[in-house]
Formats: structure tokens, C-alpha cells, sequence
């Protein structure tokens, strides 16, 4: 059966067998480098596309459809086209600041990147305060983004990175309280312990309401974390022309386009883990036939398809919703989302104390 | 009270968002519904809509008969001159003396579409008619003259 664990042992074993431990170690560190970049160039393309498709027949268009069978090359032809365009700098920006903020904002996503398990054993680093990485580091990308906002010497950019300041700011805590609320039923912040407990089903069954409600409320929060339709006000391309990123053309520009989908790529992969069990193949209870039928689908197959069906269900969103204006973005947190998230903690706490989960 | 309200609040919003969201989930679902003509590769089975507007054209009949009449209400009707109608007299079988139109002269270059023209006709002599490929190298070209050569009015048009 086809396992990305079997791979990486033989790998490991290999490097291992054939050099000294501390070259290994450098080789194996090279090597996943390479595939992470690897993973995100590849993302970018795959996500665009699919961005594209997807608003195209939510609108009843039919999307890119010249370039390659179905369109399918057309991500490509435009990474080309913003490879070869020239990556202008404004005058009077702050030079080091204005380069540097797009390399900020795709570091984040790398970084994030380190604890999620994309298949059964198959992780970067299995770090024990899994969960709380992610929020920790996830929340820096708004530095980058302000560091944009700032350099560009730029009033629309400066008024879409206050604003997206501010956004992630307040929905970092719906987010925040979201994800605790998977860590009380599980009791444990490692990202691989939380996918063990799902074994005999995931968090969204077996925590039932508390679950649910979080669930939602994880979904608008990281939509609004990741300056998406319908909270895009930092870009809100009618007000603000492109928002922080507006003085950003070429290559720079790519890499902000591309962190907006690795951060999507990201937050969903964390919700699919959280929510959906990750790698873990879909079992009920002690329904050993089936949930043994179910183990030969590999677990690489199981993360991508909950992560792909929770990106879609966010452009799902983005196409079908208004933006919301900034004061009824602010109110949505810090009336609903915050004393929903809150009510619901303490909800998920009763429950887990008296053990009211299956 | 306030409560009640709140909750009312949350659901109410709940239930347009997937409204919405079950609009939208319906297209997406239905490929069927896309509405987009891939133009130049459909040019023969391109699908128009009835009202669509491209030109005016007199429409004749088998016998190469119009309806007609020279009236210029067209003329008149046009907000930027785009139709002249130069008329002329016919002596009808009868002998009596009558007016028709000799040319009907219409400037595409200058028609906005309107419609205004059509409306304005006593007898649907003109219609709009659903072509759009009109670019042509020479200006000239586009001042058309939309009665056919020897075509004469229908009996019985007044």
C-alpha cells in the first residue's frame, strides 16, 4: 500500500547507512526544504487555478479555459508572465522595509508549515505545543503586512494594513478560542496526539454541538485571519485599489498572492486537523469492517481531501458574500463571534468534565 | 428580552448566509447553467438573446416588398441623425399620386442603438437586427442603404 512513512524511513535509512549522523541530519534538512518550497510553488498553482474554476462556475462562467486542456496551464503562463515583469520600487518608499515585507509574509507560512501532519507519520516536527505555535506564528503575519502598508509610502496601503491590523487582531481571538476548544476535549496541544484521539471518530462528530459551533466560528475567524471575501477589506479592490500590496508589482507581488493561498492552504489543513481528524481515514466507532475498509484509502489522501473540500468551502464563501464594512467587521467579532466563542468554551468544558462526548 | 433579540439576530443571519450559499452551491453543482458563448470557435450555433440590438435592417419579403411608407417619423425620432430617408412619388395603379421612400439611408457609425427609431415607426418597415460583425477597413462602408435596389412598398400599406 502506498505510505509516504514507508518512503521517508527508507529514505532516513539510507542517508543514514551511507553517511555520518550529522551529514544525514544536513541532507534530510536540504531535502525537506526543497519539498516544502516545492509544496508551495506548487499550491500557488494548484490553488489559483482552482480559485479560478471555482468562481467561474459559481458564477456561471466557464474560467480559463485556453491555455492547456481545461486551462489547466494558465497559472503557469501568469507565475511567467510575474517572473519576467519588472518589480518596480517607488521612490520615496523605505527601500529595505518595502523588499523585505513579502519575504516576511511567506516566511510565516513556511513556519506554519513545520507542524502539520500531512499523512500518518509523515511531519515536519512533532512539536508537543503543536497548537499553540500555530496561533503564535500565524498572528506575526500581520507584520509583514503592516511593514507593506508602511514602506510603501502609500495611503491606500497604509489604510489596508491598519485595517488588516486590525482584523486579525480581533479575529485571532474567535480563532484562538475556536482551536482551545478541540484542546479541552482532547487535553493535549501536540497536533499528532490530537489526530490519535480522533481514531474512533473526528471532533466534529464526537463533540457534537460545542464542536460544531466551533467549528463555524474557526471557519469565519480564519477567513477573516487570511484578509479573504468577505472580510478582504485590507485588499477591498473597489475602496483601496489592491490594499497594502498596491505599490507591489512582478515577482513581489507573487509572493504576496501566493502567501494569501498558502495561508489558506495552512488554516485549512490545521481546521481539517482539528475538525476532520487530519490523516485520519473516517471511522465509526467499533465498526471494525468499515472503518478497516476505510484504512486502505492511504492518509495522504484522506488530509488532501478534508483540506481541499475546506478550501473550498471558503471560496464557496468569497463568491457568494458581500464585504463587510469595517465597523460591521469589528462588530461581528467582538459582539457575536467573542461571546459565542466564549459561551461555547464553557459549554465544551461542562461537556468534557462530565464526559458528554462519545 | 435582549437576548431573545440577540439570538434571533444570529439566526436570522445564519439562515440568508446559506441562503445565499445554496443559490450559489446550486450553480456551482449545475454546470449545466453556464451561460458563457466561447465566441469566435461557436460563431454557428452562437446563441443570441431575442432582444439583442446590433443594426437596423428593413426586412422584405419574397416579392421584394418593403412597408415602408417615406413618413421620416424615423428621421425625426433619431436623437443623432443616423437614419435620412430621401422619398420620391409613385403614381399607383390608380393614378394617383404617392409617396414613397427612394432611399433609406442609415449611418451604423453614428447609431447608438437606441432603439428610438423602431419605436417611432408607424409600420414596422425597420427592425434591429442581431449582427454584431461590423468592423470593416473603410468608414464608407458602414453608411448603408437599407432598402434593396428595385424593392417597392407592400400593397395595402398606408
Amino acid at each position: 500500500m502506498f505510505s509516504l512513512e514507508g518512503i521517508t524511513t527508507s529514505v532516513q535509512d539510507w542517508l543514514f547507512m551511507k553517511f555520518n549522523p550529522t551529514m544525514a541530519l544536513a541532507m534530510e534538512c536540504v531535502i525537506v526544504i526543497l519539498l516544502s518550497i516545492s509544496l508551495f510553488a506548487l499550491l500557488g498553482l494548484v490553488l489559483v487555478l482552482m480559485e479560478r474554476k471555482v468562481a467561474a462556475q459559481i458564477q456561471i462562467r466557464l474560467g480559463p479555459n485556453r491555455v492547456g486542456p481545461g486551462g489547466m496551464f494558465q497559472t503557469v503562463a501568469d507565475t511567467l508572465k510575474l517572473i519576467m515583469k519588472e518589480g518596480l520600487v517607488p521612490d520615496k518608499a523605505d527601500k529595505f522595509l518595502f523588499n523585505l515585507a513579502p519575504f516576511v509574509v511567506m516566511m510565516v507560512g513556511m513556519l506554519l508549515l513545520a507542524p502539520i501532519a500531512f499523512a500518518k507519520n509523515f511531519q515536519i516536527w512533532d512539536i508537543n505545543i503543536g497548537v499553540l505555535y500555530i496561533s503564535a506564528v500565524s498572528s506575526l503575519s500581520v507584520i509583514g503586512i503592516l511593514m507593506a502598508g508602511w514602506a510603501s509610502n502609500n495611503k491606500y496601503s497604509l489604510l489596508g494594513a491598519m485595517r488588516s491590523g486590525a482584523q486579525i487582531v480581533s479575529y485571532e481571538l474567535s480563532a484562538g478560542f475556536a482551536v482551545l476548544t478541540i484542546v479541552v476535549l482532547t487535553g493535549s496541544l501536540q497536533l499528532s496526539e490530537i489526530v490519535k484521539a480522533q481514531e474512533n471518530g473526528w471532533w466534529i462528530f464526537k463533540g457534537h454541538i460545542p464542536a460544531l459551533i466551533a467549528f463555524v466560528l474557526y471557519i469565519i475567524a480564519v477567513t477573516a485571519e487570511t484578509n479573504r471575501a468577505p472580510f478582504d477589506l485590507a485588499e477591498a479592490e473597489s475602496e483601496l485599489t489592491a490594499g497594502f500590496h498596491t505599490e507591489y508589482s512582478g515577482m513581489r507581488f507573487a509572493l504576496f498572492f501566493l502567501a494569501e493561498y498558502i495561508n489558506i492552504f495552512i488554516v485549512c489543513a490545521i481546521g481539517a486537523t482539528l475538525f476532520f481528524g487530519g490523516w485520519m481515514p473516517l471511522h465509526i466507532g467499533n465498526w471494525e469492517a468499515f472503518n478497516h475498509i476505510m484504512d486502505y484509502i492511504p492518509s495522504s489522501v484522506w488530509f488532501m481531501g478534508k483540506t481541499f473540500f475546506l478550501i473550498f468551502l471558503i471560496m464557496w464563501f468569497r463568491w457568494t458574500f458581500p464585504r463587510l464594512r469595517v465597523d460591521q467587521l469589528l462588530n461581528l467579532e467582538w459582539k457575536y463571534l467573542l461571546p459565542i466563542s466564549l459561551f461555547n468554551l464553557l459549554l465544551v468544558a461542562v461537556i468534557a468534565i462530565l464526559g458528554w462526548h462519545f | 428580552m435582549f437576548l431573545k433579540e440577540y439570538i434571533s439576530d444570529v439566526v436570522n443571519g445564519v439562515s440568508s448566509l446559506l441562503k445565499g450559499m445554496r443559490k450559489t452551491g446550486y450553480y456551482f453543482t449545475h454546470p449545466k447553467e453556464i451561460i458563457t458563448e466561447q465566441y469566435p470557435d461557436n460563431r454557428a450555433t452562437l446563441l443570441l438573446s431575442e432582444r439583442f440590438k446590433g443594426e437596423v435592417v428593413m426586412p422584405h419579403d419574397a416579392n421584394n416588398e418593403h412597408t415602408c411608407t417615406g413618413c421620416t417619423a424615423c428621421e425625426l425620432a433619431c436623437p443623432n441623425g443616423t437614419i435620412k430617408v430621401v422619398t420620391k412619388f409613385e403614381f399607383s395603379a390608380d393614378g394617383k399620386k404617392k409617396k414613397a421612400i427612394d432611399t433609406l439611408v442609415y449611418r451604423l457609425e453614428l447609431c447608438t442603438m437606441c432603439n428610438l427609431c423602431i419605436v417611432a415607426c408607424p409600420s414596422d418597415a425597420i427592425i434591429m437586427a442581431p449582427n454584431f460583425e461590423h468592423s470593416v477597413f473603410d468608414r464608407t462602408k458602414l453608411t448603408k442603404v437599407l432598402n434593396q435596389p428595385g424593392s417597392k412598398i407592400r400593397e395595402g400599406i398606408e
